[in-house]
């Protein structure tokens, strides 16, 4: 593994080897010196154009638990908002001899493409890019599932996949990276994924997808979901019609007080709430939701930095079992030049 | 210039022997005074011994190309094309004439700017250069350019577009398609329903939905193209739609032709052969407007150009600076070129597949281009007493594209790296070869009967008149 740029291509044994080594990490992180020497004299460069304080901190902890040294480098408000150019900046990190850079851009495709420009020998974490991937949180998520699912199985968690465990995602899918990186990776890991939202939030060739889709989220709720993830909902999507008012939204797709009742009724108690952060409470999620014992919010933070460490301890420390040469697609030059009878040059 | 003080050998002529004439049986052709002066045997009885020989054994002989859409850039952007590099592209692609779109810099919407543009190629020499005249003022949609007088200055503009950006005013459209039957002339409409298309970057489809770009939806051109069916037959116009992509626009226009609308359809070279799959890269130089679509598309426009529902191929060559494409997916700018890999794209796409023969790549490359264009001198028979527009091609060739040793000045070619089949050997331009051995040779002379010239200002046109632009009078330069 070259690059963490999306989980579409990612296999399900670079999968499990992320989420196995991430145990590892967590484990270092309940010792009471929560320091690794793995990466001394590295360095990770956090470049964000785009703010995010929470996966910022994530990604500068689990870089400094490894003891790598880390460049917070926010692209936004400095001179790349003056008209510097992502390749001009790439350059000075590789200047700088950057061995990793955690990109978080507002383009979706900007972190592969400074994977595939040449512009930049350093490793490449996709941190979030548009409305395209967010691989870590999807990985993060997948580590909390696990978790919980062999706690009910009273198993251990490294090793296991997520076969036979039934997930469904809630609300803006078309804008949603984080929705994107969980259904590509959580099938990949043997969960069956269900999407639910309004039909105006769900991308045009959803159907290509392999989800099962629902309009109405009782609908889905009643194929017993083992999780549910609540979707950020952000408000200005009403202005371009997408819906009616965040009123009829919050009836309509936001996991309310009554629905979490419903979980009860039917018998659901291991089913857990889950959401990528920060919430509007009383929009997508309800208070009582939101801190009720089924939720992982405040888990999913912990996992974060465990998942993070494991990827750039991966990526920087030369994996021995990286025998996976899908995933170092990115580095090769040709163009892709599909054509319609599959041609390449 | 040195032309005129050399001997002249486009006066003593050029003897091609053995040329497949649309690719049927070997002929001799004889070029001389600028028009195909002799065929088969009597070529080479009347060469003299001074006439140059052109081996062309194995070689196909075809009307040189015409080009309904070329972005030239110039005035404005020359950092990204000139008149000067985008016709010398245009020729080594196998191009005699070639149409500049109208959004320069300033916009080609006035005589002024579109007998400057006119002039640039008249002293370039290298293809025949004829400006698109903007529908509205400054592209801006909302009043007419001067299309009257555009026609009827020096460069007498008979097509018009607002390329880049849709007409999308239904009153204005219908005026505009209305106007100009005044001058026949046709408006060639970029069909992009821009509240459908807003912020699109791709089109909408699986793969937009895996990549997280912005949808451009089919039914935002197929709307457009639609209405504008209806609103020529209503006014009994002539319309021209620039770059088909999806197979629904190809039903309505099926539809429309069927009905005796007098609509004209254009396919480019890279929505024959390309995909959206290729945008999975995130690499800018698949970036296009209207974007790549999707195999089923490919196919649907094939059929279209073969059976005749699409009528023509324009290359919508866009050259951009290599910043423009060197940068995010949604940053980057819309546009391929297109010039010198338009024949090879469609020989692959078209004649390899026998959708085509040669005589249909001619008709769809030169002769219908020509008839909606209004160039009468283009896009003739390979006949005795024509104009000597006319290309030797290399169909067995095969080369791989190499974007950097290209004339254009864009290196944004989404063909970078393909093998692909066919080269021009030679393109004689008014009966002097502005390519020999696949090379650039030289620019065309200026017709010593018609110096073109320096004397001709904005005010140039008063000379025009209607009838001009084809036949004397105007522009004779072109003429033979
Ligand atoms: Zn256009």
């Amino acid at each position: 593994m070259k690059h963490l740029l999306s989980t579409q291509d990612l296999s399900a044994r670079s999968a499990l080897r992320l989420l196995d080594t991430a145990e590892e990490m967590a484990a270092v992180g309940e010792r009471e010196i929560k320091k690794l020497p793995a990466l001394r004299g590295r360095t990770v460069v956090n470049l964000f154009f785009e703010d995010s304080t929470r996966t910022r901190i994530s990604f500068e902890a689990a870089a400094k638990r490894l003891s790598a040294d880390v460049i917070n480098f926010a692209a936004k408000g400095s001179s790349v908002s003056k008209g510097e150019s992502l390749k001009d900046t790439a350059q000075t990190l590789e200047a700088m001899s950057a061995d990793a850079v955690v990109i978080r851009h507002p383009a979706s495709g900007a972190p592969a493409r400074l994977a595939a420009s040449g512009w930049i020998d350093a490793a490449v974490v996709n941190a979030g890019d548009g409305t395209h991937e967010h691989p870590t949180q999807a990985l993060l998520d997948a580590f909390t599932l696990r978790r919980h699912w062999a706690r009910i199985a009273g198993t251990p968690s490294a090793g296991t996949t997520l076969a036979g465990m039934k997930v469904l995602i809630v609300g803006d899918v078309l804008h949603s990276r984080v929705a994107r990186s969980n259904v590509w990776l959580l099938t990949t890991l043997g969960a069956e994924v269900l999407l639910a939202g309004p039909p105006t939030l769900l991308p045009v060739g959803v159907g290509s997808w392999p989800c099962r889709v629902f309009y109405n989220l009782d609908d889905a709720l009643a194929e017993r979901p083992d999780a549910v993830m609540m979707l950020r909902l952000q408000a200005e999507r009403m202005n371009a019609a997408f819906f009616p008012s965040t009123r009829e939204y919050s009836r309509r797709w936001g996991f309310d007080d009554g629905r979490l009742a419903l979980l009860d009724t039917m018998g659901l108690d291991d089913t857990v709430i889950m959401h990528p952060g920060p919430m509007n409470r009383g929009l997508e999620i309800s208070s009582a939701a939101a801190d009720s014992p089924r939720s992982t919010v405040l888990a999913q933070v912990r996992n974060g930095v465990s998942v993070r460490m494991a990827a750039l301890y991966l990526l920087l420390s030369g994996d021995p079992q990286d025998d996976d040469a899908a995933d170092g697609r990115a580095d090769q030059d040709d163009p892709p030049a599909t054509t319609p009878e599959g041609r390449t040059p | 210039m040195s032309h005129d003080t050399t001997p002249r050998p486009d006066d003593a002529g050029y003897l091609i022997r053995g040329a497949s004439l649309l690719g049927g049986a070997p002929t001799d052709l004889l070029v001389r005074g600028g028009v195909i002066a002799a065929l088969g045997p009597e070529a080479g009885r009347d060469a003299g011994t001074d006439a140059v020989t052109i081996e062309a054994d194995g070689l196909v002989a075809l009307p040189g190309m015409v080009d309904l859409h070329t972005h030239l850039r110039e005035p404005g952007r020359e950092d990204a094309e000139t008149v000067e590099t985008g016709s010398r592209a245009a020729a080594l692609g196998g191009f005699t004439a070639i149409h500049a779109m109208a959004n320069s810099s300033p916009v080609a919407d006035t005589a002024g700017v579109v007998e400057q543009v006119y002039r640039l190629g008249l002293a370039s020499g290298w293809v025949e250069v004829r400006p698109v005249g903007a529908v509205t003022v400054g592209l801006g949609g909302e009043r007419l350019a001067e299309l009257g007088a555009m026609a009827e200055s020096r460069a007498g503009v008979r097509v018009f577009s607002d390329d880049g950006i849709c007409v999308h005013d239904p009153v204005l459209m219908r005026r505009a398609l209305e106007y100009v039957k005044a001058f026949d002339g046709v408006i060639a409409q970029h069909a992009q329903e821009p509240r459908l298309t807003e912020g699109a970057q791709m089109n909408e489809g699986d793969v937009s939905a895996v990549l997280g770009l912005t949808g451009w939806p089919a039914v935002a051109e197929e709307s457009i193209i639609a209405r504008d069916v209806l609103l020529a037959q209503h006014v009994g116009s002539r319309l021209h739609v620039c770059h088909v992509s999806t197979a629904g626009s190809v039903e309505i226009i099926r539809w429309a032709k069927a009905r005796g609308i007098d609509v004209t359809a254009e396919v480019t070279p890279h929505h024959l052969l390309l995909t959206d799959e290729l945008v999975r890269s995130y690499d800018p130089v698949y970036k296009v407007n209207p974007p790549l679509r999707t195999s089923d598309d490919v196919h649907a426009l094939r059929a279209a150009l073969a059976d005749g529902t699409i009528d023509v191929v324009g290359t919508d060559h866009a050259p951009h600076p290599s910043e423009h494409k060197e940068c995010e997916w949604a940053q980057a700018a819309m546009g391929m070129t297109g010039l010198e890999t338009a024949l090879s794209v469609v020989q692959h796409a078209m004649v390899e597949t026998g959708l085509l023969d040669w005589e249909g790549f001619a008709r769809v490359t030169s002769a219908t281009p020509a008839r909606i264009g209004r160039l009468a001198h283009q896009g003739r028979p390979l006949a005795v007493g024509e104009p000597a527009n006319l290309i030797l091609v290399d169909p067995a060739a095969r080369w791989t594209v190499d974007p950097s040793t290209m004339a254009t000045k864009g290196r944004n070619s989404p063909f970078r790296g393909l093998e692909l089949p066919g080269r021009v050997r030679a393109t004689f331009f008014g009966g002097h070869p502005t390519v020999l051995d696949g090379s650039l040779a030289t620019p065309r002379p200026t017709p010593h009967s018609a110096p073109h010239g320096e004397q001709t200002g904005a005010q140039g046109g008063l000379q025009g008149g209607l009838q001009g632009g084809l036949q004397g009078g105007e522009a004779p330069a072109w003429n033979i």
